[in-house]
């Protein structure tokens, strides 16, 4: 009898610990929780979208231009009569492209002249670091926005001036994650043990570097897609009239009366750069040792 | 002793972290009082509770912290319960606190200057002025040279002991009735340090203020303190006159903390293995209900079942133990015996017959200093310029040095993990100073290094099973998964640990089980020299003793070679046979270990064994000291001739000049020393 009740009063115990336990990760981690749902509820928008849209994207109706809010329109419709809703579902194909391709190649370049100049030092670090800072000098925005003037408008020659300028904070970050690493005992322990400097660098380096990495790679999306709707409000982006939230801002910038046509777009915006922030917010504080007592 | 009430009373302290996991007693259920200028010292391992004592006496505790129970009464008041407002007013003023890490106990914008003067006027005793002069005439009281001119110095441009120097002048700025010392001389050189536990007796005897001392070098109690209580898992255990206690402890712990120290002045050849008790401390989460120490103590009896209180056991001293408390006595220190299988082994017939293992001659690593103007002459760190030494065949070698003498780079170039400017390192024949990596790869197998910080040493991504498996797969030792898996357990069983570490990750044990593992990767593939840098100084002093006793163990198994690098002389004497002493990149001295501590002929060496406190109060208060003056010179900008001679207290002006070679002055016995054995303390050690 008395076993029983004591099984009873532990497992009782267990159980509080446990919800005090999940209580303490909600508080710790509902943003973060928060921000995957919104990114991952834009992903699947972004894949199903075009299946489920009411019009398709692109059909132009001249006769129901402006139309506010409806339950025909839900967001309304445009300045060539077309569906805000079904357009804003669909741009999120092209925005998170964007984003994340920006931001995993641009980490990708970074990284590897990043971590190469500061494994090998000497000329070759000093020359790779020197062009990186070059690059840094520039405005960002301004650097893209000429680069992709010049190459022409379309969502490839964007995405290809937006990494030219992308890649440099990855490589100085990478290079600084390196040489920390670098100097670290078990990188000496390798040496002893006989490893060549490629097999310590991806075996031993790399792996103990990316946890920063990936937190910048995670709040960087979110920069990468405002950064590809602002080159394509000023026009560079997308070709019309392919969808795309930065372009449909600019459209309806100066309709103050059809408010529903830039705004709902702009909120789009808002929404997923807030998913990609929380959500790296969370995962540098879920790295980060000092944030977890064990 | 005490008529009059106590500086400060310390009852029942209860201080908790909540955690995760649970509540923390970090310190539980601690008492102890300070008479108006004493100096009490504090020991214990890692964990034991004694830093969060002190930081609960200052309130200095944050968040999870907090004082859950008890009190502290300093003059009457009871700490715990003051407002905020009070307590500033305290701390810095009556009651001063300075830290292990000097380096970072002092704001690095801010001068000097401004940092002391702003903690004088703090307690609005002194005008601007009066407090500039009073921080110049502190500055010279703590033995910091031209303090007009240091005063208006950057943190930066001091050492480490200077630093400590300014903050005791901080502390003492505002005449504390009480100093609390929190392992002030752990992170400086033993010179340095002997310096500044000097002047902590010094200000005890002037300035009249109370110090509590915490230290985990018994023998740094011993030098400062006149009564000491020990802690073990968040309580006092012991409590008593620091003579007595050291000489015949009455708690089981005490008694393993005072035999697991190799001793400086009681050596017996051919006696490597130290006392050592098992286990490690229970986790603070779930003591044991008994007493604490029970699970690891070796004199425990069917009473340590339940909780002992700290009771006395004789005057002036008490302690937590129904052992001791029931009058029995524990054993004396355990005195070494001459070992009747002394460990010189069949040195003599085969050393001679064979070259040594390990023979460096001339090797020097000069490290560029990056340049601060374009235009600058480049200049170098001369780390090591110029070493010979050698290591025959399962013979241990003790390398000793300050911090800065170059005895890791050393290690880095023997190991070939930095490449020598010049110089031969010849192993097993081959001069490998220069040898590609190709070249020396077959070589890694015969050679291997344990590093000394157990935390950066182990790859945290990789599970010990890996990282163990890994220079076995590099070199082919094993062949296949079951062959490899098999040589891990052998391994781990080598060095002590379980079979099933092998699917841990590193972060999941403690130090002192990650220096084993560290030892596993270096014995896997069958070397035979072993260069161990600093392996034990991160250490507490009983695992300090498990590894040391592992090593002697290994050795006399494997017949190893040992370079064992460390700056502890008395573990350095214990364990080798023969000892070279390396000043700012040059050897000064090299003998066998036995004379190099009974006949040192080396002034550098003299004052080096002469610093070295030893926990036994009558031999350390006893010793005729050779106090070194002043820090050791820059290695970029080293002094002409010997470079010791500007801290040397007997060079002349010939050693300005030339610099003094390696010579033999007794068979097997070298010093680089224009006047080698001229300088000999008046008591010798043993």
């Amino acid at each position: 009898m008395r076993d029983v009740a004591l099984a009873g009063a532990l497992a009782t115990e267990a159980r509080d610990a446990r919800a005090r336990r999940t209580r303490r990760w909600m508080r710790r981690y509902w943003l973060a929780a928060l921000g995957s749902v919104i990114v991952l509820a834009w992903i699947l928008v972004a894949i199903v979208s075009p299946y489920v849209v009411p019009y398709p994207p692109e059909a132009l109706d001249v006769t129901k231009r402006l139309l506010p809010p409806s339950s025909e329109h839900w967001l309304g419709t445009d300045l060539l009569g077309r569906d805000v809703f079904s357009r804003l579902l669909v741009g999120a194909q092209v925005s998170l492209f964007a984003g994340f391709t920006v931001a995993l190649v641009g980490a990708a370049i970074g990284t590897l002249i990043g971590g190469v100049a500061a494994y090998t030092g000497g000329k070759v670090e000093e020359l790779m670091m020197r062009a990186t800072d070059l690059v840094l000098c520039f405005p960002p925005i301004i650097l893209a926005m000429a680069i992709a003037a010049a190459l022409g408008i379309g969502v490839t020659n964007t995405l290809i001036a937006m990494l030219i300028v992308w890649w440099p904070k990855f490589a100085r970050l990478a290079r600084s994650l390196v040489i920390v690493q670098r100097s670290q005992e078990y990188v000496e322990a390798a040496v002893t043990i006989g490893y060549g400097p490629g097999r310590i660098l991806f075996r031993h380096i790399v792996p103990n570097s990316m946890g920063p990495l990936i937190v910048l790679v995670t709040l960087d999306v979110g920069q990468a897609i405002l950064t590809f709707s602002g080159l394509s409000f000023l026009g560079l982006g997308v070709i019309p009239p392919t969808p795309e939230w930065g372009a449909m801002v600019s459209e309806g910038r100066e309709l103050i009366q059809q408010w529903w046509v830039a705004t709902f777009p702009g909120l789009a915006i808002l929404t997923v750069v807030m998913g990609f922030n929380f959500l790296g917010d969370g995962v540098r504080d879920w790295l980060d040792p000092k944030s977890r007592t064990r | 002793m005490t008529s009059s009430p106590p500086l400060l009373d310390i009852r029942n302290l209860r201080t908790h972290f909540d955690t995760d996991e649970g509540v923390v007693r970090a310190v539980d259920g601690v008492s102890f009082e300070i008479a108006a200028g004493e100096a009490l010292g504090i020991v214990g391992e890692s964990g034991s509770g004694k830093s969060v004592t002190a930081l609960s006496i200052m309130r200095l505790l944050e968040e999870p912290a907090r004082i859950e129970g008890g009190s502290i009464v300093f003059r009457g008041r009871n700490i715990v319960t003051l407002s905020e407002d009070d307590v500033r007013r305290l701390r810095g003023g009556d009651v001063a606190m300075i830290f292990q890490d000097p380096m970072t106990s002092l704001n690095p914008v801010l001068r000097i200057a401004r940092q002391l003067v702003e903690a004088l006027l703090a307690h609005g005793r002194f005008t601007p002025k009066s407090a500039r002069e009073r921080a110049v005439r502190l500055l010279g009281r703590m033995g910091i040279p031209s303090p007009e001119r240091a005063i208006d110095a950057f943190p930066h441009e001091f050492s480490g002991g200077m630093r400590q120097r300014v903050m005791l002048a901080m502390g003492f700025g505002n005449e504390p009735s009480l100093l609390i010392a929190d392992e002030p001389t752990t992170a400086l050189d033993v010179t340095i340090q002997a310096q500044i536990l000097d002047l902590l007796r010094e200000l005890n005897a002037d300035f009249g203020a109370a110090i509590l001392l915490i230290s985990h070098d018994l023998g740094v109690i011993a030098n400062v303190c006149n009564r000491v209580v020990v802690m073990y898992a968040g309580e006092v255990v012991e409590e008593g006159p620091t003579r007595d206690l050291l000489t015949n402890p009455r708690h089981p712990y005490t008694w393993a903390l005072i035999n697991a120290v190799p001793r400086l002045d009681r050596h017996v050849d051919g006696q490597k293995r130290l006392t050592t008790i098992e286990g490690a401390p229970p986790d603070p989460l779930h003591h044991p209900p008994g007493c604490r120490f029970a699970p690891r103590c070796p004199y425990r009896i069917a009473k340590c079942e339940e909780h002992p209180e700290l009771l006395r056991v004789g005057e002036g001293r008490r302690a937590r133990c129904w052992v001791t408390q029931a009058g029995r006595e524990l054993p004396g220190r355990t005195e070494p015996q001459p070992a009747a299988k002394v460990h010189a082994r069949a040195a003599t017939v085969r050393d001679l017959a064979e070259k040594p293992i390990l023979e460096v001659e001339g090797l020097v690593k000069h490290f560029p200093v990056r340049k601060e103007t374009l235009f600058e002459r480049r200049r170098f760190v001369h780390a090591v310029d110029g070493v010979d030494l050698a290591v025959e065949h399962g013979e241990t070698v003790g390398l000793v040095g300050e911090s800065g003498c170059g005895k890791s780079t050393v290690a880095r170039l023997i190991t070939r993990i930095h490449e020598p400017t010049a110089g031969a390192i010849r192993f097993e024949g081959r001069d490998i100073a220069k040898a590609s990596r190709r070249q020396i790869r077959p070589l890694r197998r015969r050679m291997q290094m344990i590093f000394q910080d157990p935390y950066a040493s182990l790859n945290p991504r990789m599970t010990v099973g890996e990282i163990l498996a890994e220079p076995l797969r590099f070199h082919g030792i094993t062949d296949g998964q079951a062959a490899t898996r098999e040589r891990i357990r052998e391994l781990l069983a080598l060095v002590g640990l379980s079979p099933r570490a092998a699917d841990s990750y590193p972060h999941e044990f403690s130090g002192g089980q990650r220096q084993r593992i560290g030892t596993a990767r270096a014995l896997a593939v069958e070397p035979a020299l072993i260069v161990a840098d600093e392996p034990i100084s991160s250490l507490d002093v009983n695992i300090q003793a498990q590894i040391i006793n592992l090593f002697v163990d290994l050795q006399e198994r494997f017949d190893l070679a040992f370079l064992f690098i460390a700056h502890d002389l008395a573990v350095v004497r214990h364990i080798s046979e023969r000892i070279v002493v390396l000043y700012l990149g040059k050897v000064m001295e090299v003998a066998s270990s036995t004379e190099l501590f009974e006949e040192p002929l080396h002034p550098y060496t003299v004052s080096l064994i002469s610093a070295v406190p030893i926990p036994e109060v009558d031999v350390e208060r006893a010793r005729d000291r050779i106090r070194l003056a002043g820090e050791p010179p820059s290695a970029t900008d080293p002094p002409s001739g010997c470079r010791f001679r500007t801290r040397c207290p007997i060079a002349r002006k010939v050693c300005a000049e030339v610099v003094p070679p390696l010579a033999e002055h007794r068979p097997g016995h070298w010093a680089a020393c224009h006047f080698a054995g001229e300088l000999v303390p008046r008591s010798r050690l043993t």
